[in-house]
């Protein structure tokens, strides 16, 4: 895999498109704030959802029973699959039991992860992603770039031409109202032609053995209630309690993730509708291993709002695409080394360790201490790259040697000082690439305290 | 298999137990609440108004439609044009307006729960064109955990809360009205 570092470098080499991207996010983030200032009890709101998400995990193998029970009760065919291929075999199991050939899917993070649509169409099923983002992705057969906004990398002048290409609308058209409108019509036929909507899951309740699915579009129920199959896929982790636990949630998931006070629909599946079936897919694929480790188990109480994504500055510059990873950003990067850690042994270096996200995370994951803590293993485990690796053993070597560590204090000011540009501002000082180095004072801290105070 | 494979691995990997917190009330000062559900309602893109301004539900509809249209009603004092029992669902792609009784308004953002039994097809009230939710004052409620104590969401099979219109910004963050359920949404309070 390409470093995140190296594809970041590609998507800069556009500043204009950098900033434009930059300013997008940063706009939702700025929606996200003046809607979370907006209750006064949000904070408090933070810490329950913290609580509650900690104290299902620590039972989490009697909910996901109860669940299932419940489930089973109201009629509802539970599955489990313990990996992404499980998964996968299980759905396409379920379709061809119904004879379905032509699938309306809405947003799901989690079929993503398991590569479902690959899977399914090289069985010859139509997937069909029925979110705008999505669909508009799945045009242009690209990997969604953001867990909430899929398609927040393009232009709306690619997005017309694209669907001029597949939708036939009308060359040079850039409209979002009028490209909504064709996009709308085009589903709309989907969705009545539809043999089996498959959904992600935001919420499963235990209580009640029901799903929640969370939209703006409708798009999720326009398939489940039109298709005579509904199947719902969800990670081990999405369980609550009960029913009064959703009221702590859905009060912080839109909030978070686009600064709405709430999703427009929020849907509550515990039957199937008349002559329908409803099946749910539990997966476990990695969880239960990082549920194992205490230092990063903290990371299965994401929600997926992505409100660490539009807050974070390394993700706003260089895109969701630069992650090479289902879940980018820095949620993205705390989860993904656990599925892979060579693989991904990059993404924990994807960050300033500002602690924006950490913030800004509506069930207060400690993100950015789980992503240093990635990077000790990582380089404990010898997974860093050569540079990196003989950088971080000399800068021990001087951080840890006072006199080492005098003299290079010493060379950096002079040099910084008295060396021409050329030989600073140069391809081996990645550091001087886009900015200025400071201007180096005359002297370090500790000789102007032994001429300023330690003589009186 | 995976069943308890995964049960196991759970039990071994999980950590000690941790308390469940309870959910306190958020008392907040003196809020009122309709007035809130209706500004929070206009954020979102909703239509607000009030039954008292009109002589009846189908003096309302003819002056909140002009174009008026074909309309599915659920209530009993408004006909419907469309026979709910004996259409199937995707049969009603051609409704212009559904009118539905909601159960329950949140004040805090703008959400009225309806449920399948309001309904009578669950997709009536995102396949309409336009869809207007006929709504009790002193059912509104200040915030979803109010709105939560209210239901029972396992009470019938499919429950929802409906916020607005339909919408998407997922072209260049430009929000649009109308994506893929009804573009219009109208409350009307009774």
């Amino acid at each position: 895999m390409k470093e995140h570092a190296t594809k970041a470098a590609a998507f800069i080499k556009d500043e204009a498109r950098t900033d434009w991207h930059d300013e997008s996010l940063w706009f939702v983030r700025s929606k996200r704030d003046k809607a979370a200032h907006d209750i006064p009890e949000w904070e408090q709101l933070r810490e329950l959802a913290s609580q509650i998400k900690d104290h299902t995990l620590s039972h989490l193998d009697e909910y996901l029973e109860a669940f299932e029970a419940k489930a089973k009760e109201n009629g509802v065919t539970v599955h489990w699959a313990a990996d992404a291929a499980e998964h996968n075999r299980i759905v396409h199991s379920i379709l061809q039991e119904h004879n379905a050939r032509r699938i309306v899917k809405s947003k799901s993070m989690l079929t993503e992860e398991c590569g479902l649509n690959e899977y399914l169409e090289e069985q010859d099923i139509e997937v069909i992603d029925t979110d705008l983002g999505e669909r508009i992705i799945q045009l242009k057969e690209e990997p969604p770039s953001h867990i909430v906004m899929p398609a927040i990398h393009l232009k709306k002048e690619e997005v017309g031409e694209l669907f001029h290409q597949k939708l036939q609308t009308k060359k040079g058209a850039t409209d979002p109202q009028y490209l909504t409108e064709a996009a709308r019509q085009h589903l709309r036929q989907s969705f009545l032609q539809a043999d089996a909507a498959i959904t992600g899951v935001n919420f499963a309740i235990a209580e009640t053995g029901g799903v929640v699915v969370c939209t703006n579009e409708g798009n999720a129920d326009m398939g489940t209630h039109l298709a005579p199959l509904q199947i719902h896929c969800m990670g081990i982790e999405k369980i609550l309690p009960k029913a009064e636990h959703l009221g702590v949630f859905t009060r912080l998931l839109a909030r978070s993730a686009t600064g709405q006070p709430s999703t427009i629909f929020t849907s509550h599946h515990h039957k199937a509708k008349e002559g329908g079936a409803m099946h749910i897919v539990i997966v476990d694929n990695g969880r239960t291993t990082q549920l194992g480790r205490p230092d990063f188990r903290n990371s299965l109480k994401c929600i997926r709002c992505g409100a660490c994504m539009n807050t974070c500055p390394i993700y706003r510059r260089s895109g969701g695409h630069s992650y090479d990873s289902t879940v980018p950003g820095p949620i993205g990067s705390i989860l993904t080394p656990g599925i892979d850690l060579k693989k991904y042994s990059g993404l924990p270096f994807a960050s300033t360790l500002c602690g924006s996200c950490s913030d800004v995370c509506p069930v207060k994951i400690d993100i950015h201490e789980q992503l240093y803590k990635w990077r000790q293993i990582i380089a404990e485990e010898g997974h860093l790259p050569a540079a990196k690796k003989q950088s971080m053993i000399m800068a021990g070597k001087v951080l840890s040697r006072p006199g080492w560590y005098k003299a290079a204090g010493k060379s950096a000011r002079w040099v910084t000082r008295w060396l021409p540009r050329p030989l600073i501002y140069n391809s081996l000082n990645t550091w001087g690439k886009a900015r200025e180095l400071p201007k180096a004072p005359k002297e370090s801290f500790q000789e102007w305290y032994r001429k300023n105070r330690s003589a009186s | 298999m995976s069943k308890a494979h995964i049960l196991k691995a759970i039990q071994h990997n999980k950590p000690e137990p941790r308390p469940l917190p309870d959910i306190p009330g958020f008392e907040s000062s003196s809020m009122d609440i309709v007035q809130a559900f209706g500004s929070t309602s206009a954020q979102n893109g909703t239509r607000v108004v009030n039954a008292a301004d009109f002589a009846d539900l189908e003096s309302a509809l003819r002056t909140l439609f002009p174009d008026k249209g074909k309309i599915a009603s659920t209530l009993p004092d408004l006909t419907s044009e469309v026979n709910l029992q004996n259409s199937a669902p995707d049969a009603l792609v051609d409704v212009d307006i559904a009118v539905i009784g909601g159960q329950v308004g949140v004040a805090e953002n703008g959400a009225v729960w309806v449920t399948e039994a309001d309904c009578v097809h669950r997709v009536l009230p995102f396949i309409a064109q336009h869809l207007v939710l006929v709504l009790p004052e002193d059912r509104i409620v200040r915030n979803m955990h109010e709105a939560y104590a209210q239901i029972k969401i396992d009470d019938t099979g499919f429950g929802v809360f409906i916020a607005g219109p339909s919408k998407t910004a997922d072209i260049e963050q430009s929000l649009v009205i109308g994506a893929q359920g009804a573009r219009s949404l109208t409350i009307i309070l009774t």
